[in-house]
């Protein structure tokens, strides 16, 4: 087998006196759909934000495609082929839609300083393409700050796309939407995944979410990985129901 | 020894006014994030009230003491009438526009001050039973001083109980960290915005009475203090109490010594160690990082798109009254006079300078407050190159906005570490050093002292301080008035339109993006720090074109084409035209100059361009460029502005 795109061996992070991620490890194939679920405050996002270079672990190593991206600032590890979504969508509000991707294009490009030809007249057909394989082909020309939250989202995930990455990182890709939306957002993800053979990791509090789409999930416990595998033992393990999920859901589960 | 004693002792006593003013002013802007910059007239007035209130009360025991209270509430309820006839109407503007808004009322104060108790410096009256002096190891130490030195410690643990004892105290400070939070819980956010202009114009006033027996009240006290107090809010450390008395006592003990130990450094020792406290800890002393709490949530800049129609005949049009004007001049000298030719000229100058700025201010988000660094340094550039090597015009205009980037890389380079209002104060720091270097002519201290090392014979004198450097006229062929004017709107125009294209163009794009998003920008790969220090110096270098221009078309240059004031200019500019357009800093700027023109002749001009301004601020709190929003606007069928003119 390959090398796996991401490979990640005993990363900690501490606050304080508070072991906020303790000594994780874990590894992501191409193509692969891997589930970070965890109750509130379980280091989550402090794991996602050490992938992404926003905080620097105290000890452990990161692997991108084998290569050491442990500490790089997020720029550089964006570069290097990974795309990420926030919990609460990051976009540039006084730009449209269709800027929006082009300024990941353009950036991909090494293009960003650039000082004469106008930005909105470059990649319009590329931007369009991505847009239009998220659903957002119409809007391309409306602000951003106008958008419902559900199709900022769908923004985002195009952004995201615009580097061709082998990794994405999606933090709650879907949190804050409506049901609806949710199922098609991530069947969107799950298409483009299986399209192009991109690792995704992604975190989510909705269940449902979780065990219609990924092909494996880690459960995470006061930083530390309390159980990993396929759904289907995830949801069989006694100590994530008795942890994660709590007594009461119990029979839901079952 | 004794020598050493009463010196830190004066130093500590003149710390005290210093810091019932920063404290206020800290206090002030931790819960609503105005920068008041009308704290130091608060100051004034508290001051030119204690006088007032102790002739009215005489100056015998208690009645002096309650006269000094009795000043700082009345600047406390000054202050709570600004917050309640002018700041509550513009909250929810851009950010920093209530900061012209206060910069209307320095302006009015001024005047009124000047009004009620005319041009005379006032003498203090002296405290009750404290006009002597005590002996320490010798020397004399005024008995007064000792009661300045209480003060602080005193108002410093009154305001902490304030703040930890009281429930009004929490909220204060839960308003500084989260102020949404805050209203989310059902505070009344009117009531303790009021109740904390209220405390903090009410320790300006204070500081201004206190300090009556040592310094008086003048017409200058205003300006004198307003740029200390901010250094020293800043080195303590935004929104901390403690970090503004630690500073305060700093910058106090620097100024008293440093004028025995560098009589000619103390203008810029201050704004010294601000820089370097800012290089080293980028939050001051005592400060935290900016939370990402909830500020106040500003409606986003609409997208940019190309010049319309409207856009491009009101363009052509102004462009076409431009070319026409020394036309008209030649045929009707009688009605626009060379005067007209020359306002223009100055009017064409500035709006490249705003344009400049708005640069970096409005698609970069980082607001300068030293920006005439830049247009004075441009001006200082082409003048010394002209004066030691006889460079001819066309050279010097290249000079100058090339001298002015390489000042801006250098001092870019610290400035883009920070960001929000540190950001602007560094930015300060280092104008107001260069403006020093050029006041007391560092450069020719250095030569001298090279050449005694060297046994060369130096020049007296490089920049000349306050003389400046006289007799920069353009070369021959753009020496008539009319050719000069061209020249002006010709560099000017084309100036305009090459920041305008780099705005359009990817580099624009990214720097709003950087404004607009910093964490996204970071995920889609930007390195926005390298971003903002390229959009410093094109700025600095457009600056400094500018400063080029000024500089032959007044055939002289002084040091107050870096000064403050001028900073603030240019600011006032951008924010009066509107920040979230690029057609709002050519308005801004064209206004501003033209009005300023007017009422110069005028007596009591202050006022009357501080009310302006006032008036400007209520009326259309987007900028002038939003006039087409507005009612009277739209009947004229200006609008929509802010969309069709972005």
């Amino acid at each position: 087998m390959s090398t796996p795109i991401l490979e990640v061996s005993n990363l900690s992070k501490a606050y304080g006196g508070v072991q906020a991620v303790q000594d994780v490890s874990f590894v992501l194939n191409a193509g692969e759909l891997l589930a970070l679920i965890g109750p509130n405050g379980a280091g989550k996002t402090t794991c996602f934000n050490m992938l992404m270079g926003q905080i620097k672990p105290d000890s452990g190593v990161i692997r991108l495609k084998g290569n050491d991206i442990t500490g790089r600032p997020p720029q550089r590890i964006w570069r290097m082929g990974v795309g990420r979504t926030f919990q609460i969508t990051a976009t540039f509000t006084s730009m449209t839609v269709r800027e929006n991707v082009q300024m990941a294009l353009i950036n991909h490009q090494h293009a960003s300083r650039r000082w004469w030809k106008p930005a909105a007249a470059t990649d319009v057909a590329h931007a369009d393409a991505l847009l239009g394989r998220v659903g957002m082909a119409e809007q391309g020309d409306r602000a951003c700050s106008v958008l419902a939250y559900g199709d900022l989202k769908r923004v985002e995930l195009a952004v995201a796309l615009a580097n061709d990455p082998d990794l994405l990182l999606m933090d709650e890709p879907t949190a804050g939407m409506a049901p609806k939306e949710r199922i098609e957002l991530m069947q969107l993800a799950a298409d483009i995944v299986s399209e192009r053979g991109i690792g995704v990791l992604f975190t989510e509090h909705d269940m449902d979410v979780v065990f219609a789409h990924a092909h494996r999930i880690m459960v995470l416990n006061r930083g530390c990985l309390l159980a990993e595998g396929a759904p289907k033992s995830v949801r069989a393990n006694a100590q994530v129901r008795e942890i994660y999920l709590g007594s009461t859901v119990r029979a839901e589960v079952e | 020894m004794g020598d050493f004693i009463v010196t830190l002792l004066t130093g500590l006593s003149s710390a005290a006014a210093l810091f019932l003013v920063a404290s206020g002013l800290s206090i002030i802007f931790g819960v609503t994030r105005i920068v008041n910059f009308a704290h130091g007239s608060f100051y004034m007035l508290g001051s030119y009230i204690g006088v007032t209130m102790v002739t009215a009360l005489g100056s015998g025991g208690i009645a002096y003491w309650l006269a000094l209270l009795i000043a700082a509430v009345a600047v406390g309820v000054i202050g709570v009438a600004m917050e309640v006839l002018l700041l509550r109407r513009v909250y929810q503007a851009p950010e920093l526009f209530q900061l012209i808004a206060t910069f209307g009322v320095i302006l009015v104060i001024q005047d009124v001050t000047l009004w009620i108790w005319g041009p005379e410096d006032i003498v203090g009256p002296r405290a009750p039973g404290l006009s002597g002096a005590v002996t320490i190891f010798g020397e004399k130490l005024p008995e007064y001083d000792l009661v300045l030195i209480a003060v602080s410690p005193v108002v410093l643990i009154g305001l902490w109980l304030l703040f930890n004892r009281t429930r009004w105290g929490t909220l204060v400070r839960a308003a500084t960290l989260d102020r949404q939070m805050v209203a989310a819980l059902g505070v009344n956010q009117r009531w303790l915005f009021t109740g904390v202009l209220f405390l903090g114009s009410a320790l300006a006033g204070l500081g201004g009475a206190i300090q009556l027996p040592k310094g008086g009240a003048d017409l200058l006290m205003d300006f004198n203090i307003i740029a200390a107090a901010f250094v020293v809010v800043v080195v303590g450390g935004m929104g901390s109490i403690g970090g503004a008395f630690l500073a305060a006592m700093l910058i106090g003990l620097l100024q008293t010594f440093g004028i025995q130990i560098f009589p000619n450094s103390t203008l810029i020792l201050m704004f010294l160690v601000m820089a370097v406290v800012l290089i080293f800890r980028p939050w001051g002393l005592l400060g935290k990082p900016e939370s990402p709490g909830h500020g106040p949530v500003e409606a986003p800049e609409a997208p940019l798109r190309p010049a319309n129609r409207k856009l491009r005949i009101i363009g052509s049009g102004v462009l076409a009254f431009l070319l026409m004007l020394p036309v008209a001049h030649l045929l009707l000298p009688s009605i626009i006079g060379d005067f007209t030719l020359v306002l223009v000229v100055e009017i064409m100058i500035y709006v490249l300078f705003a344009a400049a700025l708005h640069f970096i201010m409005g698609p970069g988000g980082l607001v300068s407050f030293g920006h005439a660094a830049f247009f004075g340094g441009g001006a200082y550039a082409a003048a010394l190159m002209v004066k030691f090597t006889d460079a001819p015009m066309e050279i010097a205009f290249w000079v100058a906005p090339i001298g002015a980037a390489l000042l801006a890389i250098l001092f870019g380079w610290f400035c883009v570490r920070l960001t929000g209002v540190y950001f602007a104060m560094l930015t300060l720091a280092f104008a107001q050093i260069a403006w020093a270097i050029m006041f007391q002519d560092a450069p020719a201290s250095v030569a001298k002292a090279l050449g005694e090392w060297f046994g060369w014979t130096a020049v007296e004198q490089i920049t000349a301080g306050d003389d400046g450097i006289l007799g920069i006229w353009p070369a021959e062929w753009a020496s008539s008035r009319v050719t000069y004017y061209y020249l002006t709107v010709g560099l000017v125009v084309a100036g305009l339109l090459v920041l305008r294209r780099i705005l359009f163009a990817p580099f624009g794009y990214t720097l709003r993006a950087g404004r607009d998003s910093p964490l996204r920008a970071a995920a889609i790969g930007i390195d926005l720090k390298q971003h903002q220090w390229i959009a410093f110096t094109i700025s600095g270098a457009f600056a400094g074109l500018a400063g080029a221009l000024f500089v032959y078309s007044k055939g002289s240059v002084f040091p107050t084409s870096m000064e403050i004031a001028r900073s603030f200019d240019a600011l006032l500019m951008v924010l009066l035209g509107g920040v979230h357009s690029l057609v709002g800093p050519i308005v801004g700027a064209a206004t501003f100059t033209w009005l300023n023109d007017i009422f110069n002749e005028l007596s009591y001009w202050r006022f009357l361009l501080g009310a302006t301004i006032i008036a400007l601020v209520l009326l259309l709190p987007n900028g002038l460029v939003s006039l087409g929003d507005t009612s009277v606007g739209r009947r004229l069928g200006l609008g929509p502005g802010r969309e069709a003119l972005a």
